[in-house]
């Protein structure tokens, strides 16, 4: 069943920024646990600068605070609204688009985020302290669920569930990947020996911060090793924030969506997905794990340009 | 204590202490009432409205601020047969009031009898560009908005008849899903006519009203969007209609038709139920700053290529200078003699009138002509000497741009205040739909004002809302 434009337009940021919002939450919340580990290599900054880059903002970052010490950097991420991927920024953009079109999705879905938001606003203006961040974490994170939950228990599954769901998984294809990417390059420095406690930590970190070191435990039943975290966050279908996942969906959705069918948007998604269904990780060690990340943000994003543009931003009829 | 509220008609209570028999059983029931228990309900009841979102923008205030109606969870309650005689009665002011639209734009034959002045034309609200255009049915005013006051038992008056883009049914409609919520109770004990089919009814009639020949017409709803301050409600009604909220940027027109953008190409739209204003519809005919409208949508609505509801130049039936000759209209055009009165109107364009008022201004209310939602009025008994003064001077500077009205001692219900329960004063808005037939459901937004004495209800003016109840017997 067909949708205005513009309130597929708003549905689709809605789910995106929701779906922003819980990733940077799980960031923050997967660095905060890695700064409780004792490490004598790396300093606070070297930390907690990978967080920042992940959101692709360190030059913002850099003229406001200057130094990447924890505390800045929650602010930064949490709260600050000169940071447009802020989780503040996010849930209130995600919230404005949801109030453009509340009657575009079932009222439950709606009541959703705007108690999301309503709960959200008392956070507003409180620096969070350490220890309040893994609370606030959850909450965002539980939040992010409850929206996924209700809009899929709820909503008539015409176009308007579908580019809710479209915008959940580009920006979840993209924040795995940039997530990878930037803890792969940091915590595989040349030389460096593979598999100490250190890396274990920090390996199994970023398994947590897609919730997939049960997965990883379940499937490959060893040590982690960051070829296998790769591969699981890369190439595994049954992985639910894995990109291979994120594309199953992307091309059923595309492929249900009404009207305009064989369109561009089409051609690229069934283009990236054959790729990440036919690639072996052995092959994308050779090239480059991080030549192949950069080279799907890319795509992704172009798709996303595409999407917009047959779908979003429609003018003159 | 100002002295309306005293010698005001009280529904519940008569002066000598005795409870009105349309509110026994309810006066019973809440005389056991705990105080603190109400208080509850009023805040669960605030809770879930601004879960839902249930607000409105005041305009002044900083841009997105959000702020919620207050809401009263003690009842209004109206006897059925006291319902009918309202009912009766707006239903044929707005017969009425339909018919000299679709007079004024095509004969004139009420002005050719002398009833009403020739002088309306000049009216700004009247709109030749609607001269001679044929609307479906004849219908000009879809939906009416028909403001009621009561000051004694038996003496209703109709304050005015909004017929342009009425706004509070949302507010008649979640009240009383509120009510049902917080007293369960009480529906099951008093039979309340029900009101939650207003939506469906409002549906069947814009469909009646598509162009003859469209089967299975496309109805839409058109809002100025997300940051007016009625917008809750457009969203709300086009959800319980099942049909699109659009922008004018979702809207185009082409080949004498409207279509709508959407994911799958254009749509044609055959029915606009429109909450903007006639001056911001089309920045090509009327106001060409207007971001809201659609370029064109006049052209196309003039031949015939799409319905508006309500009709474009309701505006001149329901301005206060025409509103004098709504009983003559009843008279002429339907034969009959009107069920409910107006209120005794001073013209202040008339010289007498004029003299009058202003010897007599700390007893009256002055409106503007066109003037809406309480802003730019004076209520002479509870204004300053000063505030008198000031009004005095621009009533003189242009006349003919007031009325005025004899201050009405409003009736007042018993309402949830910070004190305990006291009196406020009411007014009623039922709304009235025009389709096929003329109708409307047994229910009303009723509004209060919530200051002590206060007899301004609008809700940008501190006023708030009550279910109404029409009660189809005296309950147990």
């Amino acid at each position: 069943m067909k949708v205005l434009s513009r309130t597929a337009d708003h549905l689709y940021w809605m789910a995106r920024y929701i779906e922003r919002a819980e990733n940077m939450a799980r960031v923050l919340d997967v660095t905060y646990n890695m700064s409780l580990v004792p490490n004598a290599a790396q300093s606070e900054a070297a930390l907690w600068q990978p967080a920042v880059e992940i959101a692709g903002n360190t030059e913002l970052f850099e003229k406001n605070y200057g130094e990447y010490t924890a505390a800045n950097v929650i602010q930064y991420m949490s709260m600050d609204d000169a940071n447009p991927s802020s989780i503040y920024n996010s849930l209130r953009s995600a919230r404005e688009n949801a109030r453009a079109v509340r009657v575009a999705m079932s009222s439950e879905t709606w009541e959703n985020i705007n108690t999301l938001w309503l709960e959200f606003s008392q956070f507003i203006g409180i620096r969070l302290v350490e220890s309040g961040l893994s609370v606030f974490c959850d909450w965002v994170k539980s939040r992010s669920h409850l929206f996924r939950g209700v809009s899929f228990g709820t909503m008539l599954r015409d176009d308007a569930f579908r580019f809710v769901r479209l915008g959940t998984f580009i920006e979840r294809a993209d924040n795995t990947a940039r997530l990878l990417d930037v803890k792969y390059h940091l915590l595989l420095p040349e030389g460096e020996e593979v598999g100490g406690a250190v890396d274990y930590y920090e390996w199994s970190a970023v398994l947590h911060s897609v919730s997939a070191f049960q997965a990883y435990q379940k499937v490959f039943s060893d040590t982690i090793v960051p070829w296998r975290v790769a591969e699981l966050l890369v190439l595994r279908g049954d992985m639910p924030r894995s990109l291979l996942a994120c594309y199953d969906e992307i091309t059923i959705i595309l492929g249900q969506l009404s009207g305009r069918q064989n369109n561009e948007c089409r051609r690229l998604a069934g283009e990236l997905h054959a790729k990440l269904r036919y690639a072996r990780m052995r092959d994308i060690f050779q090239d480059g794990l991080h030549e192949f990340l950069e080279d799907f943000i890319v795509s992704n994003n172009k798709l996303g340009g595409e999407i917009q543009r047959t779908y979003l931003n429609v003018h003159g009829g | 204590m100002d002295t309306t509220l005293q010698t005001a008609f009280d529904e519940m209570q008569l002066p000598a202490g005795a409870v009105r028999e349309i509110y026994s059983a309810y006066a019973d029931w809440l005389r056991d009432v705990p105080h603190q228990q109400l208080e509850s309900k009023r805040q669960e009841a605030e809770l879930l409205f601004r879960r839902v979102g249930i607000t409105f923008n005041v305009y002044g205030e900083t841009a997105g601020a959000e702020r919620l109606i207050p809401f009263d969870v003690i009842p209004r309650l109206l006897a059925a047969k006291e319902w009918k005689v309202l009912s009766d009665g707006a239903i044929q002011r707005v017969r009425a009031l339909n018919m000299f639209l679709n007079d004024i734009y095509h004969n004139k034959d009420i002005i050719k009898a002398g009833i009403v002045p020739a002088s309306i034309l000049a009216n700004s609200q009247y709109r030749p560009e609607m001269h001679g255009v044929d609307v479906p049915n004849g219908i000009y005013a879809h939906i009416a908005g028909v403001d009621i006051v009561r000051t004694s038992e038996s003496q209703f008056y109709v304050l005015e008849d909004n017929l342009r883009t009425p706004s509070g049914v949302s507010y008649m409609l979640e009240d009383r899903k509120m009510m049902m919520r917080l007293f369960p109770e009480l529906f099951r004990r008093y039979s309340i006519a029900p009101v939650e089919h207003y939506p469906q009814v409002l549906l069947n009639n814009l469909r009646a009203v598509a162009q003859p020949g469209v089967q299975e017409p496309t109805v839409v709803l058109l809002t100025p969007g997300a940051y007016n301050s009625a917008y809750f409600e457009h969203a709300f009604i086009a959800q319980q209609m099942g049909i699109e909220l659009v922008e004018g940027q979702d809207l185009f027109v082409r080949n004498n038709a409207v279509y709508m953008r959407t994911t799958e190409g254009p749509k044609r739209v055959d029915v606009i139920y429109r909450r903007i204003d006639d001056d911001f519809l089309d920045p090509l005919s009327f106001r060409a700053d207007s971001m809201l409208g659609v370029p064109g949508l006049l052209t196309v609505y003039r031949n015939g290529g799409v319905t508006l509801a309500n009709a474009v130049g309701t505006g001149v039936a329901d301005d206060k200078a025409t509103y004098t000759y709504v009983p003559e209209m009843i008279r002429f055009y339907l034969g009959e003699e009107p069920i409910l009165s107006n209120v005794p109107t001073y013209e202040l364009s008339k010289e007498d009138d004029l003299k009058y008022v202003l010897d007599h201004l700390p007893e009256l209310v002055v409106k503007e002509v066109q003037g809406s939602g309480g802003y730019g009025m004076l209520v002479g008994p509870s204004a300053s000497k000063k505030e008198i003064e000031e009004f005095r001077l621009r009533i003189l500077s242009n006349p003919a741009n007031y009325i005025a009205q004899p201050t009405l001692a409003l009736s007042t219900c018993p309402t949830l205040v910070e004190q305990g329960i006291a009196p406020r004063h009411v007014d009623l808005r039922p709304f009235v739909l025009s389709g096929k037939t003329v109708t409307l459901v047994p229910g009303a937004l009723c509004r209060v004002a919530l200051r002590e004495g206060s007899l301004v209800v609008n809700s940008s003016q501190g006023g708030g809302t009550k279910d109404t109840w029409v009660l189809n017997d005296l309950g147990m």
